[in-house]
């Protein structure tokens, strides 16, 4: 059985005790260990900073070609902590308490409360970097509300927060560059681990400039490498976002937890056309100061102005009152949906809702709402031309967060010995929905002020594993990721990777978005390995191996994705109860609220690989609740 | 809608590039200019061409992966916006449209439209921070920060570190891009006790990259997609006084 290493002990006391008897490297020696750090998010560069910060030797990867560019600089609303600043009843048991909650009581107690204690460090280092978050006219720390809390406890700023938030970690990282502590590698892709007897051993990668394939040993490997959202195709994550490296650590016999929690944001552009190529999110904080609604009426196709207010449908004030339109985002996705295949949506299609300022506009005035969302006002107008400022957002749920992973225990450490992982890339902390402004929070709690403790405790447990690239494990990979290049560019067919990624897409989003069942998994499950087949026989690449070459850098990754896919739709077909983000049509309450199954399910699944892709080995991690009981989950 | 692209392609660092013309059509308006590109480079590929290479990531105008030079400006001639958020309604039907890469002696073109901006972290690695450690700082309220200070802070760092101020400043100086992160942190009390270090540095690294020296053209306010302000720049100048006299 998994053992997740919780410390025993009231949940209090679990993180410093387990701090307490964590082993230590002794200062002189940290600089003997060679730690890879795969990914400059805020996970990957807090954690490669804080190390270097430490005195190990850190080297760390990114396929942009600059930290700073990372996924994490596009998170826009904000930050989560329990500072309550606002004197609104805030407290660590409480962040802790929502945070359990609103994962519909499937994620860890322990490693959640250790979520909400470390929090508030993180603003404090955030601030004395210069983040310049938003602040009152007294010089103090501005907040706002974010869904699934009744407190005010985002910090944020303006709707740029990822960004400066990334933009501080990325300055302690370049810190350490400057200071020669840190190996900077960007522009290079993880294209295999090299492990031996069950322990990590390095890295293989690709030099996405010259195509030349390189080898890097180390004595423990972090990957921070982010979420699989583009798994759909179409999602609010940048364009190169992949699962590569988690599924290459899969592919190694590291558990995939949890592949089938997948996070649908209620806010975001709708689509326009075939030749959309991502999905824009609009951050939930707007939802502070929006209010969302459609007409009363099926295909009502008047402009949203001459609409009147009798005849509005404001759904989420309507149905939970208590939390009215700041419910969770799972809770608020599937109310839009259920109104658009009502009949009710609006604009092209009748796939969107209304996010209607109007009212704040004329309560607060166009300045204070153009301070608090100004760019995210701009961002809308340049994609849709349309003023929303005059008239309402149109509005549509989208693929945005995973909160699937790698299976970590409560080290951050994966079931290969010496491989971590943090932030979006494991599956620890938010069960099967996530919170707004929890995976800025995790993934800097993971990097700051997790794992620079744990893996000194692996470190001085195994001692160094020194390692020659030349020969052996490091010139099988070598080979290995070669020759899959070499397979790739000879199939000479005629679809690009492009279209395949596009056709995985939709049979996702159709079978394993939004809202899922049995017969239409089995369809999933059907067609995969039928597109898995036909990619490898007809892929259409062009270019060499040998230098940029960004269509071979996607198929390498499309056909990743359409592996991970497999593994996706099995883990979604197993779990026939309905938990947060996980909507299985066969499992609801007669409100068509989602109805989780205790008995069954509470329990985190693990996958591992085998030879048969279609079969993989179910390990299953109880999940036991002491503080936070699981109910329904009650938004009214 | 048509247009006819003539498109630089460069196979590599050392190549010498040229233009080359490509007629598309069948584009609907709502389409992005990065789409664009996406569209052509699936017909190309369709046909067995090699597509061409650009610089993205997020498509949403914040990662600044994106850029190049659109009929001679930066970003094209749309007001602060990145490549990522023109879309094709801000041309006309027909319309000729040339597209190259960002020109700069501290950019080296790697590939067709990519360049290599390692010079601005380099510039960042010399001084662009506050010195501190995880677990040292104290409580975030602590020290109280006037709003419109930490108001001027944020309009510095909004940055997106692109290097269109590089691209559409004649003398190709890096000044508003070092310029936002000194101002940025000299706004700020935490950046004081390293104000007058970090200048130097940072300042003597860039001109070290081999970006020009700025000439007050004020044409990188101008390409800048975020609007970052060339008062920055006055700004950096004072603080690079400051240092000379206090150094
Ligand atoms: C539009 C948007 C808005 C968001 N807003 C918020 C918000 O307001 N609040 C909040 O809490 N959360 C928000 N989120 C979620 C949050 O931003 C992410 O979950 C978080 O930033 C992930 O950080 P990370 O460090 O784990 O990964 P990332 O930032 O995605 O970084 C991944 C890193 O891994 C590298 N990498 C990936 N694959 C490879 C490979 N094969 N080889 C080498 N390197 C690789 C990349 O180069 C990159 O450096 C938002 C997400 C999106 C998409
Ligand atoms: S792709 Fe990120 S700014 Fe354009």
């Amino acid at each position: 059985m998994l053992d997740a290493k919780i410390p025993a002990g009231p949940i209090e006391q679990k993180w410093d005790t387990h701090k307490f008897k964590l082993k230590l490297v002794n200062p002189a020696n940290k600089r003997r260990f060679h730690i890879i750090v795969v990914g400059s998010g805020l996970a990957g560069a807090s954690a490669a900073a804080t190390l270097a910060e430490l005195g190990y030797d850190v080297s760390v990867f990114c396929y942009q070609d600059s930290p700073r560019r990372a996924h994490s600089i596009a998170a826009q609303g904000g930050i989560n902590a329990a500072k309550n600043y606002q004197n609104d009843g805030d407290s660590i048991y409480r962040l802790f308490y929502d945070t359990v909650k609103g994962g519909d009581y499937r994620s860890r107690e322990a490693n959640v409360y250790r979520l909400a204690q470390v929090c508030n460090q993180i603003i404090d280092h955030c601030v004395a970097q210069g983040v310049p978050f938003a602040r009152e006219y007294g010089g103090m720390l501005a907040n706002r509300s974010f869904g699934g809390a009744q407190v005010s406890r985002t910090f944020y700023a303006r709707g740029q927060t990822g960004q400066q938030l990334l933009l501080g970690a990325y300055s302690a990282l370049s810190r350490q560059i400057g200071l020669d502590k840190v190996k900077m590698h960007t522009r290079h892709e993880l294209l295999e681990l090299v492990v031996v007897d069950g322990r990590v051993r390095g890295i293989t990668t690709r030099d996405m400039v010259t195509g030349e394939l390189g080898s890097h040993a180390a004595d423990a490997v972090v990957l921070a490498t982010g979420g699989y959202g583009n798994v759909f195709y179409l999602s609010t994550n940048a364009k190169g976002c992949n699962v590569t490296a988690a599924f290459r650590a899969y592919q190694k016999g590291a558990l995939f937890a949890n592949p089938c929690y997948t996070q649908i944001h209620p806010t975001c552009i709708p689509v326009t056309g075939e030749h959309q190529s991502k999905l824009t999110l609009m951050s939930e904080s707007l939802r502070n100061d929006g209010r969302i609604w459609v007409p009363k009426n099926k295909g009502d196709t008047r402009p949203p102005d001459h609409i009147p207010e009798a005849e509005r449908d404001y759904y989420l004030e309507r149905r939970y009152p208590a939390f009215g339109n700041l419910v969770p985002r799972d809770v608020a996705s599937r109310a839009a949906k259920g109104v658009c295949d009502e009949g009710r949506g609006v604009g092209p299609g009748g796939l969107g809702v209304y996010l209607d300022f109007s009212e704040a506009i004329e309560r607060l005035g166009k300045a204070a709402i153009a301070e608090k969302y100004g760019n995210l006002f701009q961002m809308y107008a340049k994609i849709t031309a349309d003023d929303p400022y005059e008239v309402p957002m149109r509005i549509f749920p989208a693929v945005h967060y995973t909160m699937g992973g790698l299976w970590v225990d409560y080290n951050l450490m994966t079931t290969i010995d010496g491989l971590f992982a943090i932030g979006e890339a494991n599956f620890s902390d938010h069960g099967a929905n996530r919170l707004g402004a929890s995976a800025l929070m995790q993934g800097l709690a993971d990097g700051y002020f997790v794992l620079p403790y744990t893996i000194g405790d692996y470190l001085a447990r195994s001692g160094n594993n020194p390692q020659d690239t030349t020969d052996g494990e490091f010139q099988s990979s070598r080979e290995a990721a070669s020759a899959r290049i070499a397979k790739l560019l000879t199939i000479k067919g005629e679809r690009t990777p492009d279209a395949f990624h596009r056709q995985l897409g939709k049979l996702l989003w159709d079978t394993c978005g939004m809202s899922r069942n049995g017969p239409g998994l089995e369809t999933a499950m059907a067609e995969i390995p039928k597109i898995r087949d036909e990619f490898w026989q007809n892929l259409k690449l062009a270019g060499s191996p040998d230098g940029l070459n960004q269509t071979l850098e996607k198929a390498g990754r499309v056909a990743d994705f359409i592996d991970f896919a497999e593994l996706m739709v099995i883990d979604a077909h197993h779990r026939t109860e309905s938990c947060g983000g996980h909507f299985r049509e066969e499992s609801q309450t007669e409100e068509g609220e989602a109805l989780r199954d205790d008995d069954k399910f509470s329990y985190v699944a693990a996958w591992e690989r085998s030879d048969n892709p279609a079969q993989p080995t179910l390990h299953k991690e109880p999940l036991t609740f002491e503080h936070v009981l699981p109910s329904t989950r009650s938004y009214k | 809608m048509q247009f006819t692209l003539k498109v630089w392609r460069q196979a590599d660092r050392e190549a010498t590039g040229d233009f080359v013309t490509y007629p598309v059509d069948d584009i609907s308006a709502d389409t992005s200019f990065l789409e664009l590109l996406d569209i052509l480079n699936e017909r190309l590929l369709a046909r067995g061409d090699e597509p061409i290479a650009f610089d993205h990531d997020c498509r949403e105008g914040i990662c600044g992966t994106c850029g190049c030079m659109v009929n001679g400006f930066a970003h094209s001639h749309e007001r602060e916006t990145t490549l990522c958020q023109l879309h094709m309604r801000s041309f006309t039907d027909g319309e000729t449209i040339i597209i190259e890469p960002w020109r700069s002696r501290a950019f080296p073109v790697l590939k067709d439209l990519i360049v290599d901006r390692s010079a601005f972290d380099r510039i960042i690695q010399s001084g662009g921070f506050i010195a501190i450690c995880a677990g040292s700082a104290p409580d975030a309220n602590a020290t109280p920060i006037p709003k419109e200070a930490a108001d001027r802070a944020m309009d510095a760092a909004a940055c997106i570190g692109c290097g269109a101020c590089v691209a559409a400043c004649p003398n190709a100086a890096a000044m508003l891009f070092t310029s936002a992160k000194i101002a940025q942190l000299a706004s700020l009390p935490q950046g004081h006790p390293e104000r007058i270090e970090r200048v130097k540095k940072m300042v003597s690294t860039m001109e070290l990259s081999g970006f020009g020296s700025c000439t007050n053209h004020g044409e990188c306010e101008a390409a800048c997609p975020k609007g970052i302000s060339v008062n920055f720049i006055a700004k950096l100048n004072r603080e690079l006084i400051r240092a000379a006299l206090w150094g």
